[in-house]
């Protein structure tokens, strides 16, 4: 594929919740390879989008497109086996499931994911508790397992939500090292995130949010002409 | 004669038997519903019919073309698992997304289509249908008569209930319904065709109705009334158990069971209400239900 080719490309993307109108046309590319964050402040769409990428909002228009591939007419659960990983801002670590069992919840959709013994060296202390109740992990370890289930799976790119959010500074410290990881490895990320200063050490573009649209977009080089425009848009 | 509480023990295990016996029906029964209850949503109202279908299969298939009770242990089930299939397909499958009232709604009136037809081509009176040459007779334990059927019953529905315990907990696709029952959207939003999901464990729950109809064929009459007979009790069963505990379900259909035929013994007059006599004290101090987690 080349630079020209985005691998997810979104046009013009509507979406509701019942009646209320949430996104407004979005437009955003993401390239292989590529970590892309969306900024906005609460509300203005950014856990929206990825939940209409994925086809967890099905009251949606405009074009989402994969891979080459068509996602809008997609049933939610093939969403997943065109090849991207939805990690929730709730992160859904399940109660009755095992950490074990949480981790290989989610089926394989295409070769190239990692195996467990791979995912348990990146996280060791989820090997550790691999027995435990998903829902007993602290905070920070059930965002690891969220993303660490995604690995299994062969998908190609991962749409994370909010991945820092309500955890301590060592462990955002540690899920920016993991990311850093990935993003070697070739993994493609779709990152919303509220913790601007997260953001900047690992993105390699920006898409600022306001209203249910994109306003702007910039490289991550521009981002100390941007720093106005960003105090007056989220207020960091 | 061995007295027990006054009560001659042979009368006291007699009643603890029938009462083991009808809490392995309660058993399988509830562990179907309250399987469709936790994933699907939907109050199942048919269930009651479906076990009265698998029942009158097992009846039809030995009336009418000569197949016995074993073939038929095997058949009852999937047909009535694949016409519960083609229910959820056409049916219910629709219902999901407005109020969980029209899923009841329409189980119950279902169920009242079914009994209706079934009534007026088999009347109300009961149809015996013999116990299988193979487990005819009784062994004599001692200290009481068991026959033989009965306690084939007792331990195939042990069987069944703790297999399909182990299948839910144990296994990858019994971690897919754990999970689909928590948060359905997500899983299928990680690629489990949860829809697909939702049809095969509809048409589990009505195969595990039916082959409690078919089990009941020799030890009950194969009648048009047998399910609703029973199926309020069960719903009483699942109350009792928590709604939507599998664990909770098998227990607590076994322990109404035996808490009935115990009844029998000291006050039969007590004997048809002391199942909704327990349902409503746990209701007061445990609305959840035994195993059921609190909202």
């Amino acid at each position: 594929m080349n630079r020209a080719e985005p691998l997810l490309s979104v046009r013009d993307l509507n979406a509701w919740y019942g009646e209320s109108h949430a996104l407004h046309g979005v437009n955003l590319e993401v390239f292989k390879g590529e970590t892309v964050t969306l900024l906005g402040r609460n509300g203005v769409g950014k856990t929206t989008t990825l939940r209409a990428i994925m086809g967890l909002i099905r009251k949606r228009t405009g074009q989402i497109t994969f891979d080459g591939k068509d996602l809008m007419h997609l049933p939610l659960h093939r969403t997943a086996h065109a090849g991207i990983g939805y990690v929730p801002e709730e992160r859904g670590i399940f109660a009755t499931l095992t950490v074990d069992e949480n981790l290989i919840l989610p089926p394989v959709v295409a070769d190239g994911g990692m195996s467990v013994e791979e995912i348990f060296e990146l996280f060791p202390n989820l090997k550790e508790r691999r027995n435990s109740q998903g829902t007993k992990l602290s905070g920070g370890e059930q965002q690891m397992l969220a993303m660490a289930r995604m690995l299994r799976t062969g998908v190609k790119v991962l749409l994370l939500d909010e991945p820092t959010e309500g955890l301590a500074p060592v462990i955002v410290q540690r899920i920016g090292e993991l990311l850093a990881t990935l993003k070697k490895r070739g993994m493609t990320i779709l990152l919303v995130e509220q913790n601007f200063r997260f953001a900047s050490r690992i993105a390699d573009r920006f898409y600022l949010m306001e209203h249910g649209k994109v306003m702007a977009q910039f490289p991550v080089g521009e981002l100390p002409d941007r720093m106005n425009l960003l105090h007056d848009v989220l207020g960091v | 004669m061995t007295m027990i509480f006054g009560i001659p023990i042979q009368a006291f295990l007699g009643q603890l038997l029938v009462g083991l016996i009808n809490g392995s029906f309660y058993a399988m029964l509830s562990l179907g519903l309250a399987i469709i209850f936790g994933l699907l949503r939907v109050i199942n109202f048919a269930h009651g019919a479906q076990y009265m279908l698998g029942a009158f299969v097992g009846y039809l298939l030995l009336a009418h073309l000569g197949i016995g009770y074993w073939p038929a242990l095997i058949i009852a089930p999937l047909i009535v698992g694949i016409i519960g299939i083609v229910i959820e397909r056409l049916a219910l499958a629709r219902l999901y997304d407005i109020d969980p009232l029209y899923g009841l709604l329409f189980t119950f009136g279902l169920a009242l289509v079914i009994e209706g037809i079934f009534r007026y081509y088999f009347g109300v009176s009961g149809n015996p249908y013999t116990v299988p040459p193979l487990l005819a007779g009784g062994t004599n334990l001692g200290f009481m008569f068991l026959p033989v059927y009965r306690g084939f019953v007792v331990v195939a529905s042990l069987i069944v209930c703790l297999g399909t315990w182990l299948a839910i907990e144990k296994t990858r696709l019994g971690s897919y319904l754990r999970a689909a029952t928590e948060n359905p959207r997500l899983v299928q939003a990680f690629g489990v065709n949860v829809p697909l999901l939702l049809t095969l464990t509809y048409g589990l729950g009505s195969a595990l109705a039916g082959l409690a109809g078919i089990l009941a064929a020799p030890v009950y009459q194969v009648s048009p009334l047998m399910g609703s007979n029973l199926i309020i009790v069960v719903f009483a069963v699942v109350v009792v158990g928590g709604m939507g505990s599998i664990l909770g379900a098998i227990v607590t259909g076994y322990m109404l069971g035996l808490a009935e035929g115990l009844t029998k013994v000291f006050y039969p007059e007590a004997s048809n209400i002391v199942i909704f006599v327990i349902m409503a004290i746990v209701l007061l101090v445990r609305p959840a239900g035994l195993f059921g987690k609190d909202a």
